[in-house]
C-alpha cells in the first residue's frame, strides 16, 4: 500500500476537482464549448481514475454496477421523455417551446433536460464498460504484472 | 501527427501502439482548435485520448501486449488500402479552399442557424443550440447509440463476477489463467458464491 501513497494523495485532490469540472462543462455548455457527451465522459473518468488507484472492488462499492446501468437506462429514458412530454403538451415530437410560457425559457429547459440525459448515458456508459471490461482481470488494478510498463 | 501514425503502424509492442494512438488522438484534439472546432476537440481530448486509451488498456491486459508477426506481407490488404486512399485523395480535390465563403457548407442552414438560433433557441453557443434543438433527433439517436455500445459489451461479456449466477465458463478461463497476480481462491470462491 506504502508505494501508492503518492497516488493516493493525488488523485484525493484530483477526484473533486475532475468531478466538478465535469458538472460545469455539463451546465456551463449553453455558453461556453461542451455539454452533455463531454462533460459524461469526465464524469466516468472520475469514477476510473479511483477504480485504477483504489481497486475495482472499492469502486463498486462506491457506486454499484446495478446504479450505472439503471442511470444508463435512465438517461435515454429522460431525452426520450422530454420528447413524449412536449407532445403531451401539445407540440410536437422534441419541440421544446411547449415547455414553458416564452420560447426561449422552453428552448432553456428542453435542452437542459435532454444534455442531462445525454451527460447521465454517456457517464454511466463509461462506467460500465470499463466495470465490465476490469471485471475479466482478477487482479486488483485492471492491469496484470507482465503487462506492465 | 504523420509521424505518430507511421509508428502506430511499424510497432509491434501493442501497449506503445495504445499509448502512441492516445498521443495522436491528443494531436487531432490541437488540430481541431486550430480549425476553431472547439467542441469536437474537446470531445476528441476526452474519449480520443482519454477513455478509449483506458479501455484499449483494459483489453491488453485481458489479451496479450504482443502483436503476432505475420511472415509473407498481405499484399491484397495493401493494395486495397492504397486504393481507398487514393480515391479520398482524389475527392478532396473536389473540395473546396478551407475558409473559402463560397463554399456549400456556408451556403445551405448555417447562415439561418448563425442568424436566427438567437431569436430562436437562446444559448450563445451555437452548437448546443444545433446539437441539443435543431438537431434533436440527431443526438436522441447518438444517445441510443451509447447506450446500445454499453448494453452490446454487457451482453458479450457483461456475465461475469458481479451477478448472483457467475457465468461458469468465465471463473473457469479465470481459474486456468496461471499468471494471475492476486492471492488465490479463498476470496474467489466467496465471489463466485456469493
Amino acid at each position: 500500500m506504502t508505494e501508492k501513497t503518492l497516488l493516493i494523495v493525488v488523485s484525493k485532490i484530483l477526484i473533486p476537482l475532475i468531478l466538478l469540472f465535469a458538472l460545469y462543462v455539463q451546465f456551463h455548455g449553453d455558453f461556453g464549448p461542451g455539454g452533455g457527451f463531454q462533460a459524461g465522459v469526465i464524469f466516468a473518468v472520475a469514477f476510473i481514475l479511483y477504480a485504477l488507484i483504489f481497486g475495482i472492488r472499492t469502486a463498486r462499492k462506491v457506486i454499484p454496477s446495478a446504479v450505472t446501468r439503471t442511470m444508463l437506462a435512465l438517461g435515454v429514458l429522460i431525452y426520450g421523455g422530454t420528447g413524449v412530454a412536449t407532445m403531451l403538451m401539445g407540440g410536437e415530437y422534441l419541440d421544446y417551446n411547449v415547455l414553458a410560457d416564452t420560447v426561449k425559457g422552453g428552448q432553456h429547459i428542453g435542452i437542459f433536460i435532454v444534455e442531462f440525459g445525454v451527460g447521465l448515458t454517456v457517464s454511466s456508459a463509461m462506467i460500465t464498460i470499463f466495470y465490465t471490461f476490469s471485471g475479466h482481470v482478477n487482479a486488483e488494478l485492471p492491469f496484470r504484472k507482465g503487462d506492465k510498463p | 501527427m504523420a509521424a505518430t501514425a507511421y509508428y502506430l503502424t511499424r510497432l509491434r509492442n501493442l501497449f506503445a501502439v495504445v499509448m502512441l494512438s492516445g498521443v495522436y488522438s491528443l494531436f487531432a484534439a490541437a488540430l481541431y482548435m486550430v480549425l476553431d472546432a472547439v467542441d469536437v476537440a474537446f470531445t476528441e481530448a476526452a474519449v480520443g485520448a482519454g477513455i478509449s486509451t483506458v479501455l484499449m488498456l483494459g483489453t491488453l491486459s485481458m489479451t496479450t501486449d504482443k502483436e503476432k508477426v505475420r511472415k509473407k506481407p498481405p499484399l491484397t490488404a495493401l493494395i486495397l488500402v492504397f486504393m481507398t486512399g487514393g480515391v479520398l485523395v482524389y475527392g478532396t480535390f473536389d473540395m473546396p479552399r478551407y475558409g473559402d465563403p463560397n463554399a456549400p457548407i456556408h451556403q445551405h442552414v448555417a447562415n439561418r442557424f448563425i442568424e436566427r438560433s438567437g431569436e430562436e433557441v437562446g444559448p450563445p453557443n451555437i452548437v448546443t443550440s444545433v446539437l441539443a434543438s435543431y438537431r434533436g433527433y440527431d443526438t436522441l439517436g447518438e444517445t441510443a447509440v451509447v447506450f446500445t455500445a454499453a448494453v452490446g459489451v454487457l451482453i458479450i461479456i457483461g456475465r461475469s463476477k458481479d451477478r448472483s449466477m457467475p457465468n461458469a465458463k468465465a471463473v473457469r478461463r479465470r481459474e486456468e489463467d496461471d499468471d494471475i497476480t492476486h492471492e488465490p481462491s479463498a476470496k474467489e470462491k466467496e465471489d463466485a458464491s456469493s
